[in-house]
């Protein structure tokens, strides 16, 4: 066991320690402050916690739905809203194109009332990567909430509590562990969100040019700053994953020892 | 994951396995040739493959498209590779800068640029200086690509400044737009306006303002079969090859 | 000003039709096996649980009436219930988890935690109003739960299972303190419960539910002396006797004295088993038994392959035995017999 375990941390420590050995270390600091990848940095935590947040607020009543009520249909909705885990992302930026695009089924009344087209936005973007990003937390959450017992719930509905009030005030509590964690999965994968934003949002700096896709462009002409850029988003991936994982599992000790 | 499912994991592994060792031996005894062609030779040489093919029964093609730089950087890390054809001479000198070569650089093909734009040209676009219109979606290969940088050439050689929506990283990235009636134009090979057939229109750039490219094409210096590497070489420079590269767009050199 | 309920509902396999009415003041336990549809009949009147037909009407206004769509949501039915297992919120303190209601209520926050404290100091949990319930004993935790239940001021209090979370070594006291707390909520209290220890130490009357049915109701003591059916012989036919205890004998109100094997002076109540009731028609000499005592029978019932006589006397008691000593015996109404039963075979319990 111990074995394959190191056979699996090194398979996903040699990449990241290829990069490291590879970084051009002397000019890390002109590449990183350099006044494009700021931008570009700027640009994907901006879309990336909108992102973050949109799963949530939409994720957790998707949830929520998919644990606790019976419909028909209802395994064929989940597997539809986790559908874009498995898509290529590329397939699902053109997808996107098709629903929201200037010519796509809800996007051309956009497009003709409003004279809104929504590819080549920030907002695009933020699409995007919420299309990608939503399922890891509908999934973790939904899974928390079968695992949840519904007895508290029950009884805060015989305290008068109305359904929202219950679960904002005992479930939600109940389950916070498993929602930082879809949260932050979520969020990773926005921030490294690359194939649907290109299709769906295109890239321009300032506007709908993330991180990856400077990185990407950037290794065109330029693999040494390329390289700095990809370790600048690691390093802030790991930082936040390390600090709010500790969090997350000391809040799972506190449940497990007050049930 | 359910344990239940590993067995099956595990056969659909070895089988997998098992074929590609297959393939493995099989390429052995055929003496066959991988080329690394930049993107935009795709259904060109795919073709061309088959004709050489037909042409030689007794060797295989097998063909790795990608961006020409992303071709260079797979190189240089050692990918098997007989022959390498670029989409311009800059990435063509990095692999002879690094001495990856046997041959030398031949011209097989040159391809220019045109103004892409959607299905019967809706937006009535008609010359480089239509692009500036504020109205319009325009969208351009970055210039780190080689499409991006002959698009800021010619916009330069014409004194034409626009604000493109998008800096794609291929030049399909900028086809796909137009023809998904996102973009109104773009700029592109005129290949790329060939090969999107009736589903995009082509408006064609002045001559004078116009940038063409070169595709060299090389032998590589790691070549395990440079004998059928030179031949496939040779068919793409002789009349039946040129005709098909022709037939895609491409210039003769 | 009643509960008056008729519920027939299918929740999974089982099929619930049950009818009955609970005045105020009163506490009616319904007392079953597991899977007999107890909790289900607590979840319909708690609205947790629709009815498909019936009607269950709480202090004159109808909260469920398939028949004419009304529904009332459990937030707004005047009810109070403690769970099986307490289901206090884990992350909130005592005192959050008493006011919880009251906030739902909208009651506003300094007025729900006077309110909650003043629970709390009642059920004598002022200690540990700042505790989490995860830090709270099995009885403290059940309290706590009495206190939420009851700060909203229900007209109708529903206790699950209240005492089957409880180890065996606290059950009797917190029973007893239960009792106590219970005393002073004067609303309608239905209780479910697969002992009948707890029905007889807390109800006022009893329904034995089997396979989602009401098969028998009535006091304790009726369902006790007069069992309908060999299941609910065997499952409340003990014979519950009252008194106090003092130096190893318990003395009831009619002077009775019943030797105990084991047990702590005070007022406490003895259960003897039917079937662990030794009939005879002389007195026994030659018996390990120092319990004996004259009686007269006044009632035979025979179910299935057992005989149950009712024998009164100084102790009032109901015996079970077989078909067979019954017929060597030759036993009929109005017999002097003596009833006997070993010290060891009595189990008791502190009032």
């Amino acid at each position: 066991m111990l074995a394959l375990a190191i056979v699996a941390i090194s398979f996903f420590a040699l990449p990241l320690i290829g990069l490291i050995w590879r970084a051009p270390w002397s000019k890390a600091w002109t590449y990183l402050s350099d006044h494009a990848a700021l931008t570009a940095l700027r640009l994907s935590l901006h879309t990336s916690l909108w992102a973050t947040a949109l799963s949530v607020l939409f994720g957790v009543p998707l949830a929520w739905l998919l644990a606790r009520t019976q419909f028909p249909g209802r395994s064929a909705v989940r597997a539809l809203c986790t559908l874009s885990m498995v898509l290529p992302p590329v397939v699902g930026g053109v997808a996107l194109f098709f629903a929201l695009g200037r010519r796509g089924l809800v996007g051309q009344w956009l497009y003709r009332w409003f004279d809104y087209q929504l590819p080549f936005t920030t907002a695009a973007v933020v699409v995007a990567q919420t299309f990608v990003a939503m399922p890891f937390l509908v999934i973790t959450v939904e899974a928390a909430l079968r695992q949840l017992d519904t007895a508290p719930e029950d009884a805060a509905r015989t305290l008068g509590a109305s359904r929202w009030y219950g679960f904002r005030r005992v479930t939600l509590p109940a389950i916070r562990p498993a929602l930082v964690a879809g949260a932050v999965l979520s969020w990773a994968r926005a921030l490294g969100e690359f194939g649907a934003t290109i299709t769906f949002a295109g890239s321009y700096p300032g506007t709908t040019q993330t991180m990856p896709l400077a990185v990407y462009l950037a290794r065109e002409t330029n693999p040494e700053q390329a390289i700095v850029l990809s370790l600048l988003m690691i390093a802030i991936s790991f930082t936040v994953l390390v600090t709010l994982r500790d969090r997350w599992f000391g809040n799972r000790h506190d449940t497990a020892v007050l049930s | 994951m359910r344990l239940r499912a590993l067995p099956l994991i595990v056969a659909l592994a070895l089988i997998s396995i098992t074929t590609a060792a297959c393939n493995d031996s099989s390429d052995a005894h055929s003496g066959d040739v991988v080329v690394f062609a930049a993107s935009s030779l795709t259904a060109a040489f795919t073709e061309m493959g088959t004709a050489f093919n037909a042409a030689n029964p007794d060797a295989h093609i097998t063909f790795n498209f990608a961006g020409s730089a992303d071709l260079v950087t797979q190189l240089t890390e050692g990918a098997p590779a007989d022959v390498f054809v670029s989409a311009d001479d800059s990435n063509m000198k990095k692999v002879t800068a690094a001495a990856l070569n046997a041959s030398d650089p031949v011209p097989i093909a040159k391809n220019t640029f045109a103004i892409i734009v959607g299905k019967g040209n809706p937006k009535g676009i008609t010359s480089l200086a239509d692009l500036a219109k504020s109205d319009l979606v325009v969208v351009l290969c970055a210039e780190t690509v080689p499409c991006g940088k002959g698009a800021a050439k010619i916009l330069a050689n014409a004194a034409i400044a626009i604000t493109p929506k998008s800096l794609e990283d291929k030049v399909k990235g900028v086809v796909s737009k137009v023809t998904a009636g996102e973009a109104d134009a773009g700029i592109v090979f005129v290949t790329d306006v060939k090969a999107a057939g009736d589903t995009a229109a082509g408006v064609d750039i002045p001559a004078d303002v116009n940038v063409i490219s070169n595709y060299p094409i090389v032998v590589t210096k790691e070549a395990k079969h440079a004998t059928a590497a030179q031949a496939f070489i040779d068919f793409v420079a002789s009349a039946p090859g040129q005709a098909i590269l022709a037939k895609y767009g491409f210039l003769a050199p | 000003m009643t509960l008056a309920a008729a519920i027939t509902c299918e929740v999974g396999s089982l099929q619930l039709a049950v009818e009955f009415a609970v005045q105020p003041g009163e506490l009616l336990a319904i007392l079953g096996p597991n899977g007999a549809g107890k909790t289900t009949v607590l979840r319909a009147l708690a609205g947790l649980q629709p009815i498909d037909e019936g009607r269950i009407t709480i202090d004159g206004t109808v909260v469920d009436d398939p028949a004419t769509d009304t529904f009332v949501e459990p937030a707004r039915r005047a009810t109070g219930m403690m769970f099986q297992q307490y289901a206090l919120f884990p992350h909130l303190s005592v005192l959050e988890n008493v006011a919880f209601g009251l906030r739902a209520h909208r009651v506003p926050k300094g007025e729900a935690r006077r309110r909650a404290h003043e629970w709390i100091e009642r059920v004598g949990l002022t200690d540990h109003a700042q505790h989490r319930p995860g830090e709270l004993s099995g009885g403290q935790a059940q309290r706590a739960a009495l206190a939420r239940a009851l700060a909203t001021d229900p007209r109708l209090l529903l206790l699950d299972e209240p005492l089957s979370a409880l180890d065996a070594g606290t059950r009797d006291a917190v029973r007893r303190d239960l009792r106590h707390h219970l005393a002073s909520f004067d609303g309608m209290r239905v209780m479910v419960t697969h002992d009948p220890i707890d029905a007889f130490a807390l109800a006022d009357r009893v329904a034995i539910i089997e396979a989602g049915r009401i098969v028998q109701t009535g006091t304790f003591e009726e369902v006790t002396a007069h069992p309908r059916s060999r299941y609910v012989a065997d499952l409340v036919g003990a014979n519950l006797v009252h008194g106090v205890v003092a130096a190893g004998a318990l003395t009831t109100a009619t002077g009775a004295k019943v030797v105990l094997a084991d047990a702590p002076p005070g007022p406490s109540f003895a259960v003897i088993r039917p079937h662990s009731i030794v009939v005879v028609r002389e007195s026994p000499f030659a018996s390990s038994a120092r319990n004996v005592w004259p009686g007269t029978i006044t009632e035979l019932d025979r179910l299935g392959d057992r005989v149950r006589l009712r024998v009164d006397g100084v102790l009032p008691l109901t015996a079970e035995i077989t078909v067979a000593a019954f017929e060597a015996l030759a036993l009929q109404r109005g017999d002097s017999v003596h009833t006997s039963v070993k010290a060891t075979d009595i189990e008791v319990y502190p009032a």
